[in-house]
């Protein structure tokens, strides 16, 4: 076998799952978490990936899932942290709880995938972290503020990583799509999503593929220089930011 | 329990970790300065040392912790 691990958290569905599909297709050996089930075969969709279940909000489940992959395939050379939850609700109504739930899985979740990541990769010295962010980090989004606050925790967080294990060749980059047609979006009220389109030059929705695509960019050897950066993937809504 | 076989296992883990030949790890080599280790090979050198010893090494322990004789003493101090 050949190719690289790859590791992507979220991949049953989604962006994530399009992350592992794409990587399959260049030849990497892929697994991907899965909380509640695992990726459904896709037809043509060649090899099955490696599913792992794990909540990334449960820390024994982190471990369990990098050992089994350790032990199937060896220690991640790329990671993409692409699970990520929205519960949305205007500031004064929003309960801990919500608060909470959201920063747990977006941002420690990461936290916790990240951390346990980074050793073997500092071991080989190479390595690379992708994290999937959002527009809303940089824009804000009325009754987003747990999610947009946990996706811009992302940014701050990928840039002092970035630094910190710049030495041994580990890069660490986030990509921020805007509105991209998964079931993510289709959780969003349709005049929101329609209001939101409006703002966006492309004027469409974008594909989980083309997340994917920024994302194979970054893990691929020709990005080796490009550490700490924010690739938007959003039809233009915040104009690079 | 500082004797010979102790300081072997604690060298093999400096010459491992920090990738230096096993003759400069000596009680007075500092790690800045003679072995050329960042503060994340440190971090890395410390945790080779809490597994290969079976204990653990709280952050604020390493604080002037700067020479190969510190490091040993802290380690052997656990035993
Ligand atoms: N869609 C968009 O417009 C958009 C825009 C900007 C950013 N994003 C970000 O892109 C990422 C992927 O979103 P998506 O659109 O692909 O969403 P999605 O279709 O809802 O998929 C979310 C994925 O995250 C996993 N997940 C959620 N909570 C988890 C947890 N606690 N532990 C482990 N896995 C968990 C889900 O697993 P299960 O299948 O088991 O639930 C699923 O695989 C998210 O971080 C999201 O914030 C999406």
């Amino acid at each position: 076998m050949s190719g690289r691990v790859v590791l992507v958290t979220g991949g049953s569905r989604g962006i994530g799952l399009a992350c592992a599909r794409r990587f399959q297709a260049l030849g990497d050996q892929v697994a991907v978490t899965y909380r509640t089930s695992p990726p459904a075969p896709s037809e043509g969709a060649g090899e099955p990936l490696l599913a792992l279940r794990c909540d990334v909000a449960v820390p024994e489940d982190v471990e369990a899932a990098f050992s089994r992959l350790e032990a199937e395939l060896g220690p991640a050379e790329v990671l993409v942290c692409s699970a990520g939850i929205t519960d949305d609700g205007l500031l004064m109504r929003m309960s801990e709880e919500r608060w909470h739930a959201v920063i747990e899985t977006n941002l420690t979740g990461t936290f916790r995938v990240a951390k346990r990541a980074i050793g073997p990769m500092l071991k080989a010295r190479r390595g690379r972290i992708v994290l999937i962010s959002s527009a809303v980090a940089y824009l804000g989004n009325a009754g987003q503020a747990n999610y947009a606050a946990s996706k811009a925790g992302l940014v701050g967080f990928a840039r002092s990583l970035a630094r910190e294990v710049a030495g041994r060749s580990v890069t660490v980059n986030v990509v921020a799509p805007g509105l991209i047609d998964t079931d993510m979006l289709s959780a969003l009220a349709e005049e929101h999503t329609a209001a939101l389109l409006s703002r966006v030059p492309l004027a469409r929705l974008g594909d989980a593929a083309e997340v994917a695509a920024a994302v194979e960019y970054l893990a691929s050897a020709g990005a080796g220089y490009v550490t700490g950066s924010v690739l938007a993937v959003d039809g233009g809504l915040g104009m690079g930011h | 329990m500082a004797d010979e076989a102790t300081f072997d296992k604690f060298r093999s883990c400096a010459v491992e970790v920090l990738q230096v030949p096993a003759e400069k790890v000596v009680p007075e080599a500092s790690f800045s300065g003679d072995l050329d280790a960042d503060s994340l090979d440190l971090v890395e050198f410390v945790m080779a040392l809490e597994e290969a010893f079976e204990i653990t090494v709280d952050e604020s322990e390493l604080q002037g912790v700067e020479t190969v004789g510190q490091a040993y003493e802290l380690v052997t101090s656990k035993l």
